[in-house]
């Protein structure tokens, strides 16, 4: 498989080789089979220092997998991942405690992320006293950050997370994410599930301190919008493969992949002449237990033809920095498409 | 509180469907009186789509829970009217109840996995409604049941009529529910949320089939949605609530494309297109308001950029500034 990390740049700041993770389940004595979901398969990917790669697909495909994977929270099967090309849990590579000081996860979930017990200073002093910074440089930076994100610390040092709104639980979250002083921040649905004014609000925010800490983002939504708002490069999987990735213009305005093209097609349109007419792919995504063989798309393909089915397509480049897991991108393939697109 | 007349009503020539005025619930459960809904006067023509958009917290599923008279009598109060095909829905006894959900109006929501019974297979379920609605026999409602599959277009019918619910995946799930919501062939349909909980390539199928199933069969639809770019693929008309209260409303293109009231023109601009890349969000301040606790007068002053003395003073009047366009907002006068 190519990586798709280009050389040219020098090291980038994550870079990930052949991720992947299979859960197994069942498979007692009573239980049958065992059923292996394929969460995610041998992906690729990197980050550069001070950009955003939007992550895009819809449930199942891995991208919530593969945020928990870089963080060590769920361990990989194989593969590697690496920060600024120290290989993370590998010989002189980085330990997993100080890899999660320069990355750090803000979760959809803002309230189950906090501990309902803790005050939301305390929660934020967390992380950087198990780190060992003293209690009161760790009070200060709490402070400092919750001033930061736009809470007022001495109306909210001392209040619980139920005391808060879903966007004020959210701003808790990037300052204690923040924390650590951290180098990436991996954003999963962080803003998914707040109202639309607010979540413009806490956008705005990401921006800001990603300009003021210097940060990188790993940014992952099911909303196409606001990826293509903040995103620089962005990577489209499917059932636990990546589809496509690429520049965020290339990828909006000449997305190459059958499914990349179908899920902005299924964009509703905000315009009502201009309603969306058909709809561009039938079907659910089918489970990732047992996914189909070959390319993972081809049962919702309208291009699929035989090879798609037997053959699994590899990454190929179509233009710089742009690869794409396509038969048709692909002019050795055999598909009848191949070189046309 | 003031209470204008009605919207719409006087100029047009199609009989109004449903008609609420000056709707307002209140929730005293807790410690505090909840203000869910404050005043909401709607009027739905026979056959038209009405987008209720709103935030959470703005009313617009309660609404439509009123409607249905499904939120718990014990903890809630519904003052106000509620016209539907000429009947006060607020005064109906429980057994009238019990024939207008699923016989002139029914409701789909936004998880199909949680309204359908795991433990009966979905023609059991569709037959059930049918039998109790259209009081036809079990035989004939079966081939009811299998007609309404074939409607939303689920593949081999036949052999999901015998399906549960946990061996369908959730798009086909939410082709059930809508199955079973137009089995019986109401002339309201009720939506809440139906589609947020599906992924984009589904939910832009079921926003299809919705479409597909009001002009076959032409129900007067009211549909809940939290996203501008679902109420813009389905609605002729959208009312836009916030705090209780229904702000602005009018045809969809109107409001969309030309909207008038500030929290409208606010929650356009929080809406992240492509084209804002690079660009800062002009979001609007602060969040929604406490229903425990409103503010004086118009419930979005605090959070109004164009704020003023007459805003807190009382509670704004409902101007309509063309013959389909109505505004809540001191800033405009009818012309």
């Amino acid at each position: 498989m190519i990586n798709p990390s280009i050389e040219a740049h020098g090291v980038p700041f994550l870079e990930t080789t052949d991720l992947r993770k299979h859960f197994v389940s069942g498979g007692g004595l009573l239980s049958g089979k065992p059923r292996v979901v394929q969460a995610v398969s041998n992906i690729s990917f990197h980050v550069d220092q001070g950009t955003t790669l939007g992550v895009v697909g819809e449930s199942g495909c891995g991208k919530s997998t593969t945020a928990r994977l870089l963080m060590g929270l769920i361990e990989r099967d194989s593969g590697a991942v690496r920060i600024e090309g120290k290989d993370i849990g590998g010989p002189q590579g980085l330990d997993i405690k100080e890899a999660r000081r320069q990355m750090q996860m803000v979760f959809q979930d803002s309230f189950a992320s906090l501990n309902p017990r803790m005050t939301i200073e305390t929660s934020i002093m967390f992380g950087p006293r198990v780190h060992k910074v003293s209690k009161s440089e760790a009070r200060r930076r709490a402070h400092s950050l919750l001033d930061r994100v736009g809470l007022q610390p001495e109306r909210f040092a001392a209040r619980y997370p139920h005391e808060l709104s879903g966007g004020q639980r959210q701003r808790v979250n990037i300052a204690r994410a923040l924390a650590l002083e951290p180098r990436m921040l991996l954003l999963d649905e962080a803003v998914s599930a707040l109202d639309k004014s607010v979540e413009a609000q806490v956008l705005n925010l990401l921006l800001d301190l990603k300009d003021e800490f210097g940060l990188t983002y790993l940014f992952i939504s099911h909303d196409l919008n606001v990826v293509q708002y903040i995103s620089d490069r962005v990577m489209v999987m499917y059932l636990g493969k990546v589809m496509e990735i690429g520049p965020v213009e290339d990828i909006y305005n000449t997305p190459s992949h059958p499914y990349t093209q179908a899920l902005l097609k299924a964009m509703p349109s905000m315009d009502p002449t201009q309603r969306t007419e058909s709809a561009p792919i039938t079907g659910d995504p089918p489970s990732p237990i047992n996914p189909p063989s070959g390319c993972r798309f081809h049962t919702r393909c309208p291009h699929a033809e035989d090879v798609c089915q037997l053959l699994e397509p590899q990454l190929t480049v179509t233009r710089p920095e742009h690869f794409v897991g396509c038969h048709m991108a692909d002019i050795d393939s055999g598909h009848s498409k191949a070189g046309n697109g | 509180m003031l209470n204008r007349q009605t919207p719409g009503a006087t100029h047009t020539s199609d009989e109004p469907f449903v008609t609420i005025d000056n709707l307002q619930v209140t929730f005293h459960g807790g410690r505090q009186v909840v203000r869910a809904v404050n005043g909401v006067d709607l009027v739905l023509k026979t056959g038209e789509v009405t987008g209720l958009l709103g935030e959470s917290g703005s009313g617009k599923s309660v609404t439509l829970r009123a409607l249905m008279r499904i939120l718990p009598p014990a903890r809630s109060t519904i003052t106000g009217s509620i016209r539907v095909g000429g009947r006060e829905v607020l005064d109906m006894s429980d057994r009238d109840l019990a024939d207008f959900r699923g016989g002139l109006a029914s409701m789909i929501f936004q998880e199909p996995g949680l309204s359908l019974d795991p433990v009966y297979k979905v023609g059991d379920q569709i037959v059930e409604s049918v039998v109790r609605h259209m009081g036809i026999d079990k035989k004939a409602a079966r081939l009811r049941a299998l007609e309404a599959l074939e409607w939303v277009h689920i593949p081999s019918p036949e052999t999901r009529l015998d399906a549960y619910p946990h061996e369908m995946s959730g798009g086909m799930l939410q082709r059930v529910m809508i199955a079973l919501a137009l089995s019986c062939s109401p002339k309201l349909l009720l939506a809440d949320e139906p589609t947020t909980a599906l992924d984009a390539t589904v939910q832009i199928q079921v926003l299809l089939l919705l479409r597909e199933m009001q002009r076959k069969f032409g129900m007067t639809t009211i549909f809940v949605t939290h996203d501008v770019g679902v109420a813009a693929e389905i609605s002729d008309r959208v009312a836009v609530m916030y705090a209780g209260q229904v702000v602005e409303q009018g045809p969809v293109g109107e409001v969309l494309g030309d909207p008038k009231h500030p929290y409208t023109q606010g929650l356009l601009r929080s809406t992240i297109h492509g084209s804002m890349r690079g660009k800062r969000i002009d979001a609007i301040a602060g969040s929604p308001p406490d229903l425990a606790n409103l503010p004086k007068g118009c419930a979005f002053s605090p959070r109004c950029k164009y704020a003023e003395p007459a805003c807190t003073a009382g509670a704004p009047p409902n101007v309509a500034i063309s013959a389909d366009h109505d505004v809540r907002c001191v800033r405009f006068e009818a012309p």
